[in-house]
């Protein structure tokens, strides 16, 4: 039976893409919030260089080798880029934007000068392959499985451990570094090994979806799940759920359209994101503007109890506190004003007697508090 | 030199030098701003969100058509910074985040569509793929009137609002303060910085593009500290970078452009960045050993000074290992500087051992001077 399940050549694309998603978010939710964000960009170019030179000097395309070698290219991009910013000639984003073009060039050059003829072409670089993730496979017991599987597993077991094992020590570094290193937490070998670990992953993924799409699965889920939580593994657990989502939709679609699966499921991701900066329950547009709304309501009501209260037992009470005034006092269109009224009303803020507008001991407690901010009585008495 | 000659005379390394000296000059004009302001990124985001546009433009039109693959290209890049803008300014997300979920999934969907075109057949798709890493060879007379008239327009614009974006890129406050259209200018800084990415798609390719945007910026930016300047060397460099590299790809083996064209210039940036007079590394490294250098021999010569108005001997003659253990390094290397520009000489001194050192007249004057210079209220 689980033989038909490695068998099955849709699950396997489906589980390769899922697995990049969720051993990217892993990783990609502290450089979100660390925001480093971009240097995964230089990362995953970057790469590119080393997965030739260990290619060269090995003749190994994948494997563990090509992990090592690849978070080592990683550390190196970082390492370049932190050497440019520190001369202090190149400001920080530009020293990014200056390292990884030249490892990816002479990455590419190489590529075309001595692997004209192996499957890491230009193509693979940009694209990857998941499509074909299940022709090249490990026998295991009665089992083939593609070894993208495989590799991709081990790294979001890497990295699941790396994680959990490093928890506090990893939210203490990315929400207050300077107090992690004053309580001598490391927070820069923390987040060399971070690095080094999203070079990794970078690689175990670059078969399937390569160097540029690997961008999508690392930043996208992550960004779109801080619009959904305020909790950091809420985040983890959203990124991760968004990834996995983002390949099962993104393989059928792409299936259906006939057009690439990484891309596919990287627009998908793109998707999400979308959805969730309009629809966030708290931080999206809509309940953002929703609130906005509810608030100018409020307000509304507010100023209108606040210009009866100031009113209240003056001798043009009469004259003041009555509908056909709020348009001259508080210079509200005659629609408005009703509009107002009748929410004020509602919501037994005041109480008509005849023509005059009387603020009930609610509507007044509202006012005071706004005219009269040392008055403590409590809105609830 | 005739090979040469021969070379340039070629109609294929003529469109590619003309088009890569266009590239350079553009992308050098418009990243100098785009450096200054600190958006270097931006132009990352901006050539990779290309793509999609890219292949918009081949399916309207349905012919590798460059006029409207550049407008698509142009319209896409626009729309990936106006996404990127409100992601960051109506919601939580910050820029860095910003600049990546735009690029990667502008970039997606590009691959997407590129998959769809290749999967309808269409027999003139051929040219499409290399708008990712640049074919110079792939160039036609009738681009470079494209890329011509959009470079351009583009040098036009930076002409005509040159005191605006001046002032926009290096104090955007008192821009607004003056009543400048601050966001106006931004945007169209913005916008010309897609038009620099779209202008060199065909020779770089959408991947490598960031790079031509900032590499010659920065690079420029060593050698001058007036903007005048370094647009005008950014754009020199470009050109130059653009050209070598484009040529060497079209008469090599086939070699993608975008790479060559992109090392050239980073090479030139690596020299910038060692050699450049100011604010060169190499440069400021000298400029310490110099600076060190005259200060030793000034304190050399000003304790031989001292140590003669104490005798109350103008002519009196120190012993060369007296001074260096009062300074605990050798000092002969110095000596030997001061006397040849005259100021000490050495003097046999009988019968006691040892180089003595005593000030000529001129060392005298000197070392009063600097000493004047030192304590000027004491004089």
């Amino acid at each position: 039976m689980l033989a038909d399940l490695f068998d099955n050549i849709p699950l396997m694309i489906i589980a390769t893409g899922a697995l990049v998603g969720v051993a990217a978010s892993l990783l990609g939710t502290f450089l979100v919030l660390r925001k480093n964000s971009m240097l995964s960009d230089a990362i995953s170019h970057s790469i590119v260089f080393g997965i030739v030179i260990v290619w060269l000097l090995t003749g190994q395309q994948s494997g563990p080798v090509q992990i090592v070698g690849a978070a080592l290219t990683g550390l190196l991009t970082v390492f370049l880029t932190e050497l440019l910013v520190n001369t202090r000639k190149v400001k920080n984003d530009a020293a990014i934007g200056l390292v990884f073009p030249v490892l990816f060039s002479i990455g590419v050059l190489l590529i075309n000068l001595y692997a004209r003829d192996v499957h890491i072409d230009q193509h693979a670089v940009l694209l990857g392959e998941i499509g074909f993730v299940w022709l090249d496979t490990l026998q295991i017991g009665p089992y083939r499985v593609p070894q993208s599987l495989l590799s991709l597993g081990a790294m979001t077991l890497v990295n699941f451990t790396f994680v959990a094992l490093f928890y506090k020590e990893l939210k203490l570094a990315t929400f207050d570094e300077g107090l992690a290193r004053a309580l001598g937490f490391a927070p820069v070998a923390l987040f060399y090994a971070l690095l080094g670990l999203t070079s990794a992953t970078a690689v175990a993924a670059f078969d399937s979806v390569g160097a540029v799409l690997f961008i999508a699965f690392i930043i996208v889920p992550p960004s779109a799940a801080y619009l959904l939580t305020d909790r950091l593994w809420k985040m983890i657990l959203y990124g991760s759920l968004i990834s996995v989502a983002s390949s099962i939709l993104g393989y059928f679609l792409a299936s259906a359209w006939n057009v690439s699966i990484g891309g596919m499921m990287a627009t998908m991701t793109g998707v999400f994101l979308l959805l969730a900066f309009l629809f966030g329950p708290r931080y999206g547009l809509i309940a953002q503007e929703l609130r906005r709304y509810s608030q100018r309501q409020d307000n509304e009501g507010r100023a209108l109890a606040v210009h009866l209260y100031n009113h209240e037992h003056e001798p043009r009470e009469r004259e003041a506190n009555v509908v056909g005034a709020l348009r001259n006092h508080l210079r509200w269109s005659e629609e408005k004003a009703r509009r107002v009224l009748v929410r004020s009303l509602d919501q037994n803020l005041l109480t008509r007697d005849g023509d005059t507008l009387r603020l009930t001991p609610r509507g007044r407690a509202v006012a005071r508090e706004i005219v009269e901010p040392w008055y403590q009585e409590s809105l609830e008495a | 030199m005739d090979a040469l000659l021969a070379l340039f005379q070629d109609y294929t390394v003529q469109n590619v030098a003309l088009g890569a000296a266009l590239l350079g000059i553009s992308s050098g004009v418009l990243g100098s701003f785009a450096v200054l302001r600190q958006q270097s990124l931006l132009g990352d985001t901006l050539s990779h969100a290309a793509l999609p546009g890219v292949c918009l433009g081949f399916i309207v039109a349905g012919t590798r058509q460059l006029g409207s693959i550049l407008l698509g290209a142009l319209l896409t890049g626009a729309l990936a910074a106006l996404l990127m803008l409100l992601l960051t300014r109506r919601s939580r997300l910050k820029t860095d985040a910003g600049l990546g979920i735009t690029l990667s999934v502008f970039f997606a969907v590009g691959i997407v569509l590129l998959t769809y075109i290749q999967g309808t057949n269409n027999a003139s798709q051929g040219g499409l793929d290399s708008f990712l890493f640049g074919q110079a060879a792939a160039i036609l007379r009738s681009d470079l009137y494209v890329m011509g008239g959009i470079t351009l327009f583009a040098l036009a614009l930076v002409a005509a609002f040159w005191k605006e974006f001046k002032l926009v890129t290096f104090d955007p406050a008192f821009a607004g303060s003056l009543g400048l259209p601050v966001t106006v200018l931004e945007v169209l800084l913005t916008v010309m910085t897609a038009l620099a990415v779209v202008i060199g798609l065909q020779m770089v390719g959408v991947v490598l593009m960031a790079a031509m945007i900032i590499a010659p910026a920065v690079a420029a930016r060593q050698w001058s500290n007036r903007l005048e300047g370094m647009v005008i060397l950014a754009a020199a460099i470009g050109a130059a970078g653009g050209v070598f590299g484009g040529v060497l790809s079209a008469t090599g083996r086939g070699l993608p452009t975008g790479p060559l064209i992109v090392l050239s210039i980073s090479a030139i940036v690596l020299v910038s960045l060692l050699v450049a007079p100011g604010r060169g590394l190499l440069w400021e490294a000298a400029q310490r050993w110099r600076n060190g250098r005259r200060l030793r021999s000034q304190q050399v010569l000003t304790a031989l000074y001292e140590v003669s108005q104490r005798h109350q001997d103008p002519a009196y003659k120190t012993e060369q290992g007296m001074v260096n253990a009062y300074y605990g390094v050798g000092t002969g290397a110095t000596l030997a500087q001061l006397q040849q520009r005259g100021l000490v000489r050495s003097m046999p001194h009988m019968p006691e051992e040892g180089v003595h050192w005593e000030l000529t007249p001129s060392g005298r004057t000197e070392a009063e001077r600097i000493l004047k210079n030192l304590n000027p209220q004491e004089s």
